[in-house]
């Protein structure tokens, strides 16, 4: 398994976000978790990042434990994350907010790899001068997708990239995505509420409920199961129209 | 005129050494958001460290000026960067993450304990330097007054402004600089791309106190005396310049640092030199009430 969290307790202050998480993701695989807001996705995210640290539990990447490492060194090991909010540089240029992307990668690369994500989408490269907190939500979710491609990861995080954004912005990252993982091999872990492209992008998914894992298959499985489609389809399918 | 010409060359040269100073406060709230009000104290370090190391250097007869000037520079920036980066490391490092004033109560403790040490080390009586750059030119000479531009005033400013724009050029294009602006804007996305923020924040205190340093070592030549006590006043007048500038912003500390020294020396020159202090002061308590983002601060509402 690339990537395995066994038991994992997260705390923010006394409160408990994760109770006990258990989940896998394999090298090469898109998976994906879904979850009502608030569920504790996002603080999963993070915990794999090391911020916060997990409270109890384990976190295993690539065979080593990475669970009380700093976030710098678990990034180090090959873990890229475009997180909630985008978090893009404001006062920085696109291109400096990717040059920072680039920040455990080897400078020779970074012209390859430039291109590459200037590919991927092609917007950013005519906003490359631009400043980060001048760009739209969809070319700051670019942005933010791009900046975490710049390190070469071999696991991409990503937390909500469809949020806030039109449907035909969010097709096109999701097709991104798809690529990613089928081109370069690149293992996608997703969270999102937008369960519809999620489903449908991944192999396997989780659904969280209340800071632990209450249902896993696959994607096709949990796309047909009645409870699941009441309670993130129904409304994800608006996307549609 | 002859005066007034004077005064600007004299509150000039004041101004490079109150904008050294200001940088390490702007830098280190830019970073971590607090005032590091030990800072000043560290300028002092580096002052004695250059007094002591032009002493030895004379009684080992070195005595080419150019020479003597550059490894009394060297070591003092070097030393004074161990003292900022220990300051940093043991009494900031350990309450980040804790309520906001803590690191600003270890600022003052830290403050008075540098000045003691000092104190208990050299004594608490003034020390003297013999001049080292001796001379200069005499711009305008008229019956009344003589307007001279000393070899000391040119080494200061002229290094001063080399210092800023090599200091300037490594924070907007250099990795390091732009781990610094980074981890300003939002260290937890820095974290996340890989950025070692803690050295990151090392780095910016030993910065700080290297540039202290350079303004400690050009006090030391241009009053000729030092004492334990200098760090408290140049640092709460760098702190100021740091405001007046915007605090946060690098071209503001030069700019207020600038201002300042122009504004205590012209007050001294045309007014009263008793109350040189209340004047730079004034501009203070005025830059708070009507423009408290300062001259080339951005508002603080700008928060992703």
């Amino acid at each position: 398994m690339m990537l395995s969290v066994t038991g994992v307790h997260t705390f923010y202050g006394h409160i408990e976000a994760l109770k006990g998480v258990d989940l896998e993701v394999g090298a090469g695989e898109v998976v994906t978790l879904i979850g009502a807001n608030g569920a504790g996705k996002t603080t999963l995210l993070m915990t794999v990042c090391g911020n916060p640290q997990a409270a109890q539990g384990r976190i295993v990447f690539d065979g080593e434990d990475i669970t009380r490492l700093s976030t710098y060194e678990i990034v180090r090991r090959g873990i890229a994350h475009a997180p909630e909010g985008r978090r893009i540089f404001p006062r920085m240029s696109v291109i400096e907010n990717l040059q920072l992307g680039a920040t455990i990668g080897q400078p020779e690369d970074f012209a390859d790899d430039l291109e590459r994500v200037f590919l991927l989408f092609p917007i950013l490269k005519e906003r490359r001068e631009q400043r980060g907190g001048t760009l739209s939500g969809g070319e700051q979710q670019m942005l933010a997708i791009a900046r975490a491609l710049m390190s070469r990861p071999r696991l991409l995080l990503l937390d909500e990239p469809s949020l806030g954004l039109a449907p035909m912005v969010v097709k096109h990252i999701f097709g991104v995505l798809r690529r990613i993982n089928r081109e370069a091999g690149t293992t996608v872990f997703l969270v999102e509420q937008n369960a519809f492209h999620a489903l449908r992008l991944a192999d396997r998914g989780y659904v969280m409920v209340n800071g632990a894992i209450a249902m896993t298959g696959t994607g096709r499985e949990l796309m047909a199961d009645p409870e699941i489609r009441r309670a993130y389809l129904e409304g994800g399918r608006r996307d549609r129209a | 005129m002859e005066y007034f010409i004077q005064q600007l060359i004299n509150g000039m040269t004041l101004g490079a050494i109150y904008g050294l100073i200001a940088i390490g406060y702007t830098m280190v709230y830019g970073i971590i958001g607090m005032i590091n009000f030990a800072h000043g104290e560290v300028y002092m370090i580096g002052a004695f460290i250059a007094l002591i190391a032009f002493i030895l250097l004379a009684k080992l007869g070195l005595a080419t000026i150019p020479l003597v000037l550059l490894l009394v520079l060297l070591v003092s920036m070097g030393l004074t960067a161990v003292y900022g980066w220990t300051v940093e490391r043991i009494a900031y490092r350990p309450l980040r993450g804790s309520f906001r004033l803590a690191p600003l109560i270890s600022a003052i403790g830290m403050s008075i304990a540098l000045q003691n040490y000092v104190q208990v080390l050299q004594g608490a009586r003034v020390k003297p330097l013999q001049p080292v750059i001796a001379g200069g030119f005499k711009l305008i000479e008229s019956s009344a007054f003589t307007v001279t531009l000393s070899y000391l005033q040119i080494v200061i400013v002229v290094l001063t402004l080399a210092l800023m724009a090599g200091f300037s050029l490594l924070i907007a294009r250099t990795p390091l600089g732009r781990a610094q602006r980074a981890c300003e804007q939002d260290r937890v996305m820095a974290a996340l791309v890989g950025v070692d923020v803690d050295r990151t924040i090392s780095l910016t205190f030993v910065m700080g106190a290297a540039l202290a340093a350079v303004a400690g070592v050009m006090v030391t030549l241009y009053y000729g005396v030092i004492d334990f006590f200098i760090g408290f006043l140049a640092g709460i007048k760098a702190f100021t310049a740091a405001v007046l500038g915007g605090i946060g912003s690098l071209p503001g500390a030069m700019l207020g640092g600038l201002l300042i020294g122009l504004v205590e020396t012209f007050w001294s020159a045309y007014f009263t030199i008793e109350y040189k202090d209340v004047a730079a002061f004034a501009i203070l308590v005025l830059v708070l009430i009507f423009r408290p983002t300062g001259l080339l601060g951005r508002p603080e509402v700008e928060k992703v």
